[in-house]
């Protein structure tokens, strides 16, 4: 009994503040827009009666998807967002497996130091780093102040406000959930197979390549699951460091949702964006799951 | 074999700078005389002041502390119940979900969770406000909480348990005066992290606060949407300066937590008889 | 005390009115499909230091957490003190258990872990204090009582486990390979110290081991397990020397195991176990079919082994030494018999290495009397 009423609590809460929701949003994907508070119908009357019920579901349509497919800005911003996320994502594993390397190969007092050192950026404000590169992007910005400086261009660079700012971000505010998880399994790399690839002839770059890669594959893949997967659906990079050509469906729904206040297009949005999330999710969970019974 | 390269070295140095010259710069424009980047007009505390005197700012921070105290408390507790529950429960009706339902929130895009809490709150006619942040930033940190707490006690011995039930402990008993003192770490960390995110965001809070509430990364956020702002760098360089402090103080503890059970070894292993 | 004034020998399961302390019925204990235990019956008496050995996987581990409480049964009952104990959950019954692991809860102090389960009895401090102090004397830890359990050494953590376990006073103790992460030295002594606190607080131990020499030394009767069935039960030197079944006889101890077809002969029967040997001739009551396949068992150190033919001509064969395995105090000599089979006798090393005769390759007489082996049917 008491087990019942333990497994409840926590089981209850989050099909009520996270399952429940979900299936609001599909509902209201399917409303229209009103001017009214608030903004959408049908909606649903419980005084209504019975009559009220079959006229609420009749009034449901899919009327907004099929919006989403005539209007360009969607499916463009879904794809662009899918090529951010996905150029993002490489960038930072292209940065942050050296690193997590690194901190792995120092010695163990060093470690801690290091470890250390790669989390403090995380408990940091994500908003204020993030605002940190507003003033050094910028045309008048600090990285164009240097540039000009020391002569290696001429003109100030337009770095604020393309994409190449937004990859900057999304590879600075998501490093160190690359770095944590390679690191890891780095760790747990046995230093006596490296040693006995190359008694056994690699050279040091083929052993990396041939032992050491493959063996870190559930960091890599873990670390860029969580970076990709989040940055698909970003909002304050591509808003404070994006432009207004940079297109990323996180940008499309917050807009639809304060500026046009056209809720229904915006559920309508967000249930696409999920769908395309989910496979990403469960291969994620999947993962997870398998390395988690792999150590048991 | 542990050799530590130049290619390590160089790596480590350029991917630290990267982290942290941001920030730097950021602190130490927080002291620039100007308000523009382009002109550095001399040594001066000024923007500080003027952020102590801003009451919209003072506000914010306040709410954002009470939500972040309250919220981070109640995740830790429902977080710590459902990582009880994913590791000791074993198998019933609608594990997958549950477990899908724990990890689902720690990469899901954060848009996607405020849209859907909002609707939520309007849906049942829930007035928005410090409340409805509160439910939301709770929802989403017991996750991470759980995440914590369950990686702990997956690697607890189960042994220590079945003891304190064979001395006559209740299964609640049991878990009050031994689980929770041996994972309280895990437990503290999962709640020191509840706080963090919830201090830190902007997305969920915009969507779930209404127009009645703010939050200091709301305010910040309007602040920025229109460029760099001194009074921004004070705070920035405030929150740094405490993340920096709490984050340093951990790891020496930690160290010389680690320092005194070698010792301990040490001493058992001399007083073996 | 018996009537020719003799001190009467510990055996209460030969005396038909006295009660058992625990009684297995029946129980059977299956993990999904897996049958750990197979409907058995089993009674253990008060005061008994009862062993329960076995191989890795015999089920020995899961009757006594059935004992404890941590399994729930899958049927049969098991009765403590004539009571049932089945529904009554684990922190409730009146057996404690010392861990393999030993569970010292690592935020206490040795103190602390030893009040533990006194604690949840009572809230009269004195009695608490009195009772730590007795447990901390009888095991010898009273200098480390502020220590915490990564404080000490793994000998002690021993003691603190069993300190803790017994501050109850608990009718039944269970030991779950208690001996097990201790070395060599460390381990003998401390099965005299087992012993020793067992008489003197007259509490029943259950010892679960698979070690048979840690068994035989501390235990009044061992239980062998195999495949969650008892094979045999019985005291040390009856179960060495007069096991039930070639299983047992293999277990415990080294054994010489010949078979071949019996055949009776007013009280003698005849093994005939080879074409090219004689038939063994051993004393028996027992009836055996003719024909029937009959094991005959010898433990090593009744065998005889000399380069001369023994006087005796019965149960003596030729054979040549195929190995030697040198104990310091003892050898046991692989003797090859032309039939292929190979016999093992041992000797103790009465003379120095260089004035011993046999080496490899020697051809030897191994003998024996037919009354030193034992006959099994399986």
């Amino acid at each position: 009994m008491r087990r019942f009423a333990m497994i409840c609590l926590p089981y209850l809460w989050l099909v009520a503040l996270f399952l429940v929701p979900f299936l609001i949003v599909f509902k209201i994907s399917l409303s229209d827009i009103d001017l009214a508070i608030p903004p959408y119908t049908p909606r649903l009357d419980f005084n209504a009666g019975w009559q009220g019920f079959l006229r609420f579901w009749a009034a449901l349509d899919f009327e907004n998807y099929v919006f989403l497919t005539s209007d360009d800005l969607y499916w463009k911003a879904y794809l662009s967002s899918l090529r951010i996320a996905f150029i993002s994502t490489t960038l930072t594993l292209l940065i942050g497996y050296p690193i997590a390397y690194g901190i792995a190969r120092a010695n163990t007092e060093w470690r801690a130091t290091l470890l250390m050192l790669v989390i403090l950026p995380f408990w940091t404000s994500f908003l204020i780093r993030v605002y940190a590169w507003m003033g050094i992007l910028g045309t008048e910005g600090l990285l164009n102040q240097l540039l000009l400086a020391l002569g290696f261009i001429e003109t100030p660079l337009t770095i604020l406000n393309t994409n190449w700012a937004v990859y900057i971000g999304i590879v600075y505010t998501y490093l160190p959930f690359m770095i944590l998880p390679i690191y890891a399994s780095l760790e747990k790399l046995d230093n006596s197979l490296l040693e006995a690839a190359i008694d056994l002839g690699c050279s040091r770059l083929r052993a990396f390549w041939l032992i050491t890669l493959p063996l870190s594959k559930n960091g890599v893949v873990a670390g860029c699951f969580l970076v990709f997967i989040p940055a698909l659906g970003e909002f304050v990079i591509p808003s404070l460091l994006g432009g207004s050509r940079t297109l990323m469906i996180g940008k499309v729904l917050w807009e639809e949702f304060f500026s046009n206040r056209d809720w229904p297009v915006a559920s309508a949005v967000a249930i696409i964006l999920l769908l395309i999330l989910i496979i990403p999710i469960i291969l994620f969970q999947r993962n997870e799951q398998k390395q988690r019974e792999g150590e048991q | 074999m542990k050799r530590f390269t130049w290619f390590n070295a160089t790596a480590l140095t350029f991917g630290f700078a990267f982290l942290y010259l941001p920030m730097v710069i950021l602190v130490i424009y927080s002291f620039n005389a100007s308000k523009l980047v382009t002109v550095w007009a001399g040594f001066s505390t000024k923007w500080y002041g003027r952020l102590l005197e801003n009451e919209a700012f003072l506000d914010a921070a306040w709410v954002t502390l009470k939500v972040g105290l309250i919220s981070s408390t109640l995740a830790t507790i429902l977080g710590t119940l459902a990582a009880y529950v994913l590791i000791r429960a074993g198998r019933f009706l609608g594990r997958t979900l549950f477990s899908g339902m724990i990890y689902a929130p720690l990469v899901m895009p954060e848009v996607i969770t405020g849209l859907s809490l909002l609707l939520l709150f309007i849906g049942i006619g829930l007035d928005r406000g410090v409340f409805t942040i509160i439910l939301a930033h709770t929802t989403f940190s017991m996750c991470y909480v759980s995440v914590v707490v369950s990686s702990r006690l997956a690697s607890f011995d189960r042994a220590l348990e079945e003891a304190a039930l064979d001395l006559g402990c209740s299964p609640l008993q049991a878990f009050r005066l031994v689980t929770l003192p041996i994972i309280a770490p895990a437990v503290i960390s999962g709640w020191l992290l509840a706080f963090t995110l919830s201090l830190d965001d902007l997305v969920i809070a915009s969507f779930t606060a209404g127009p009645s509430a703010t939050t200091l990364p709301i305010k910040i956020f309007s602040a920025v949407r229109l460029g760099v702002s001194p009074e921004i760098n004070a705070l920035s360089t405030i929150m740094i300066a405490i993340v920096t402090i709490g984050v340093i103080s951990a790891s020496l503890i930690s160290k010389r937590a680690a320092r005194k059970l070698q010792d301990d070894s040490a001493m058992a292993k001399r007083n073996q008889e | 005390m018996a009537p020719n004034g003799q001190t009467q020998i510990f055996a209460p399961w030969a005396d038909p009115t006295a009660k058992p302390l625990i009684e297995f019925r029946n129980v059977s204990k299956r993990f999904g499909n897996f049958t750990a235990i197979d409907n058995l019956n089993l009674s253990i008496y008060e005061r008994e230091f009862f062993a329960l050995l076995g191989p890795s996987g015999c089920g020995k581990t899961t009757l006594m957490r059935l004992l404890a409480g941590f399994e729930p049964l899958s049927a049969g009952t098991i009765l403590l003190d004539g009571q049932d104990i089945s529904p009554i959950p684990p922190n409730l019954r009146a057996v404690n258990m010392m861990f393999q692991s030993y569970a010292l809860f690592p935020h206490l102090s040795v103190w602390e872990n030893i009040a533990f389960g006194l604690r949840r009895e009572t809230r009269d401090k004195e009695v608490i204090s009195q009772r730590v102090a007795e447990m901390l004397r009888l095991t010898r830890l009273a200098k480390f009582a502020n220590r915490k359990p990564h404080q000490i050494s793994g000998g002690q953590r021993q003691r603190v486990a069993l300190a803790r376990a017994l501050a109850k006073a608990p009718k039944l103790l269970l030991l779950d390979e208690p001996l097990g992460a201790l070395d060599k030295k460390l381990r003998s002594e401390t099965q005299f110290e087992l012993m020793d606190i067992q008489e003197r607080t007259g509490t029943t131990f259950v010892i679960v081991t698979h070690d048979q020499e840690e068994a035989m030394t501390v235990s009044s009767r061992v239980a062998l397990m195999d495949e969650g069935k008892m094979v045999q039960v019985a005291t040390p030197s009856q179960i060495y020397e007069a096991p039930n079944s070639i299983y047992t006889a293999d277990f415990i101890g080294d054994v010489n195991i010949i078979s071949g077809t019996a055949k009776l002969e007013s009280r003698q029967i005849s093994i005939v176990w080879d074409a090219e040997h004689a038939p063994i001739i051993a004393p028996s009551n027992a009836s055996f079919g003719p024909d029937e396949t009959i094991h005959f068992a010898i433990r090593p150190e009744k065998v005889g082994i000399s380069a001369e033919k023994p006087a005796a001509s019965e149960n003596s064969y030729q054979g040549k030494i195929l190995d030697i395995a040198y104990l310091g105090n003892i050898s046991t000599y692989h003797v090859e018999l032309p039939s292929g089979h190979i016999i093992k006798a041992q000797t103790a090393n009465t003379q120095r290495l260089s004035e011993r005769g046999l080496t490899w390759e020697d051809k030897v007489w191994v003998y024996f009397q037919g009354s030193a082996g034992v006959l099994l049917k399986r």
